[in-house]
């Protein structure tokens, strides 16, 4: 088990050195320092000084791969490649294009998006699955029918439509809770409530298909043929048999989203002014900070690498017809 | 005549699928699935509303410079024939079929008086003398003749085929999905032409914040729309279908390559890389503005790129269902045959693999392109979409959407958008499903 999981660590790191060097050759070769100076200085009235100290304040006046002003080490050393890219490896974020440290940022910033991402993710999936459950519980009554129609449908709303009605109705109208906006402790509950339930209703079209297919594909094996003709009723094989191996895929879906949910979400967080990562990011995009952008990939990588670790380990734990090899 | 890449790429994609239809058709294996593609209702209808929207987008890409036009101005055929709509702007708001400007001002009366009140528009309901009194009348007056117009137009039309095919009458008239989907064209041509007769003397969903026609701007959006939705996989189809049949039919040290490339590349969250990518798309075209002659050009290759970037971000899925298959069906007796025949590799490839794995390519395609017309309003939510100047429903709720805070609220731009998106993704998701239903052989064994 241990050498299993050895391996597929180390299965990582070339994963990893691509994804760093593919971010590398986006921010540094596609443009280089200098195009990046100047569009942050303004295009027009740059002088050659302004861009030279922009690019010392942040380090990038390094040459990129290969530093011929320095002796031994420090040639591989100090460079913008070593210093930007390899200390991501370290988890060392470095400064911001505005001067602000970007890992404390994250420590800071990753507990918000966990409170939203969490419960969303948890209610989500208890939603979808009994709605799926039901589903294949009524299949070939209208029932089933009507609620894959409501599902197409629900799936084809625009998810800003679900945050910009959800804010509209529940906040402004009806003034249950507070539009948007976070704070620290217990009090944020009263503001999480919103994105949370926003977010699962408009998980519920893709969600419930997908989980109605998963079951179907159970509900036509052998061995529920078998659990009927033992006598048992509908609602006891769907709820022993079928949820129970259905849980496999179920749980290893969900296992590779579970580091990411560090991340946040993008769209949901700006608009809720939750002071998550995705909310990082998007003010990172608007303001055009390069470091923070390249540091959210590369973490979003390195998040999603471990979750396809995670996958891996949790099939050979309750998956026994796995094999280690 | 000014062809814009995004253009020349569609018409190239038309012209694909024109080939392809004709290459495919008549042929024996495909007779069942398209048969029951054909017979479905709703997938019928769905794909009728996919075809209108289709046909307003390829109007919308044949770009001209107007002659008698002295501006540098590139525009459309639709822009054409829908001048007099594109040119009736408002100061500013206006609600749908309003007569009166949605906010105060003062304005001097005949008598020399001031007067603090709502102004009447120029253009919507400036032909009325009392709006108070006449515009229900006169709306639904309007209303019933355009449509009894788009109806003659239909009935004639639809006669004049009769006449033509006068030996297929039977299938014009009781195939399947005949009468749903005649309806559903009856219902679009009239109601088209209904709200084109309205347009002329109305703002039909009202005008936004400096006074253009928001349903002109929803309109215009469904070509982008469009443009996401199918250049996107135009560019993702022959990376996906080169190195995922690669990878499936050579093994070995391909395998592991492609294998490494798109782990790689699905380790970066979607959204994260597209953002990295259109950033330095900025940066480039902010320090190459002399290349981009004109915005409409500058528009068109941001979206063009938006479309590459989308493709590469996106074709690893469908790679990855490639590759099982194609591992799957090199072991079939057929292929092993061939091989020990003696037969080329090209010739396999092309012969006996790719026929074969063409209806998860055609699945995936019909299933990725909601998908995509969706993503491409939140991404332009968050700047990193089409440019700002691009008529896009991500653009259009992106500007409306403080407008909920205003009282009384405006909300005639952001349903339009939602309603235009919402009409052609549930199209494409049903069309979708109908298609899954009829290729995948997995599904066909069920009934």
């Amino acid at each position: 088990m241990i050498q299993y999981i050895i391996r597929r660590f180390l299965y990582a790191i070339p994963l990893l050195f691509g994804v760093n060097v593919l971010t590398f050759v986006l921010f540094f070769i596609v443009n280089s320092p200098d195009d990046m100076a100047r569009m942050q200085l303004g295009q027009k009235h740059v002088t050659e000084q302004a861009v030279e100290n922009w690019k010392q304040q942040r380090g990038y006046h390094l040459p990129l791969l290969w530093n011929d002003q320095q002796q031994g080490i420090k040639k591989v050393k100090e460079t913008i490649f070593y210093q930007k890219s390899v200390n991501l490896f370290l988890f060392q974020f470095g400064i911001s294009d505005s001067g602000r440290n970007i890992g404390a940022d994250i420590k800071q910033r990753m507990w918000p998006s966990l409170a939203v991402a969490l419960p969303t993710l948890l209610v989500g999936l208890l939603v979808n699955i009994t709605v799926a459950l039901m589903m294949v519980l009524f299949r070939g009554s209208y029932l089933e029918f009507s609620s894959i129609v409501l599902c197409v449908i629900l799936m084809s709303i625009s998810s800003l439509f679900y945050i910009i009605g959800g804010q509209f109705v529940i906040g402004k109208l009806l003034k249950l809770v507070p539009i948007s906006g976070y704070d620290g402790g217990l009090d944020a509950i009263k503001f999480l409530v919103l994105p949370v339930i926003i977010s699962v209703i408009a998980g519920i079209g893709s969600g419930a298909r997908w989980y109605r297919t998963l079951f179907l594909e159970e509900v036509n094996k052998d061995y529920v043929r078998t659990a009927r003709a033992k006598g048992l009723t509908e609602t006891q094989t769907l709820f022993r048999h079928v949820l129970q191996n259905a849980l496999i895929p179920i749980l290893t879906g969900v296992v590779v989203v579970l580091p990411l949910l560090f991340m946040g979400s993008l769209i949901l967080e700006s608009f809720f002014s939750i002071p998550g990562l995705g909310s990082y990011t998007i003010d990172a995009i608007n303001r055009q900070d390069f470091a923070i952008v390249r540091s959210m990939v590369f973490l979003g990588s390195v998040l999603y690498i471990f979750g396809l670790l995670l996958t891996d380990i949790s099939y050979t734990i309750v998956d026994p017809r796995v094999r280690l090899s | 005549m000014t062809i814009l890449w995004t253009d020349a790429l569609i018409f190239f994609l038309v012209l694909m699928m024109l080939v392809l239809g004709f290459y495919l058709r008549g042929k024996e294996h495909l007779r069942r699935p398209i048969g029951k593609v054909t017979a479905s209702r709703v997938g019928m209808m769905s794909l009728v509303i996919l075809v209108f929207f289709g046909m307003i987008g390829l109007l919308d890409s044949i770009h001209f410079k107007p002659a008698n036009d002295k501006s540098n101005e590139i525009i459309s055929l639709l822009d054409y024939w829908t001048t007099s709509i594109r040119q009736q702007q408002e100061k500013t708001y206006s609600s749908p079929f309003a007569a009166y400007s949605y906010s105060k001002e003062n304005i001097t009366t005949d008598d020399g008086r001031q007067l603090w009140t709502y102004p009447r528009l120029k253009y919507g309901g400036a032909h009325l003398k009392n709006p108070d009194i006449k515009k229900t009348h006169d709306i639904m007056q309007k209303a019933a003749i355009g449509f009894t117009k788009g109806a003659g137009l239909f009935a004639f039309f639809f006669i004049l085929l009769l006449s033509f095919f006068k030996e297929r009458k039977q299938t014009i008239l009781k195939g399947t999905a005949a009468k749903p989907v005649w309806m559903i064209i009856f219902i679009i041509v009239s109601g088209s032409y209904m709200l084109i007769d309205l347009s002329g003397f109305y703002h039909v969903l009202g005008t936004d914040k400096v006074g253009e026609d928001v349903f002109y701007q929803a309109v215009k959006s469904i070509r982008t729309g469009l443009v996401i939705g199918s250049l996107t996989t135009l560019i993702m189809l022959p990376l996906a279908i080169i190195f995922g049949i690669m990878a499936g039919f050579f093994r070995g040290w391909v395998d592991d390559v492609i294998q490494y490339i798109y782990t790689t590349l699905n380790s970066i969250p979607g959204v994260l890389l597209i953002a990295a990518s259109i950033l330095m798309v900025q940066v480039y075209m902010a320090n190459n503005e002399d290349q981009f002659t004109s915005l409409v050009v500058r528009a068109d290759m941001r979206l063009l790129f938006l479309c590459l970037i989308l493709g590469v971000t996106s074709w690893t899925g469908l790679c990855r269902l490639l590759r099982a298959e194609t591992l799957k069906l090199r072991e079939m007796e057929y292929v092993q045959a061939a091989q020990a025949l003696g037969v080329r590799r090209r010739i396999i490839l092309m012969r006996h693999i790719l026929p074969n794995v063409m209806h998860i390519i055609l699945i995936s395609v019909v299933l990725d392109f909601s998908s995509l017309v969706l993503a491409e309003a939140v991404l332009s939510y968050i700047n990193i979409g089409v440019d700002p100047t691009t008529y896009s429903w991500g653009n259009m709720i992106n500007s409306a959407r403080l407008e909920m805070a205003r009282e009384p609220i405006v909300w005639w731009s952001l349903m339009a958008s939602f309603l235009f998106m919402f009409t052609l993704v549930l199209a494409a998701n049903i069309f979708a499903d109908t298609v899954r239903d009829a290729f995948d052989p997995r599904r066909a064994d069920n009934d």
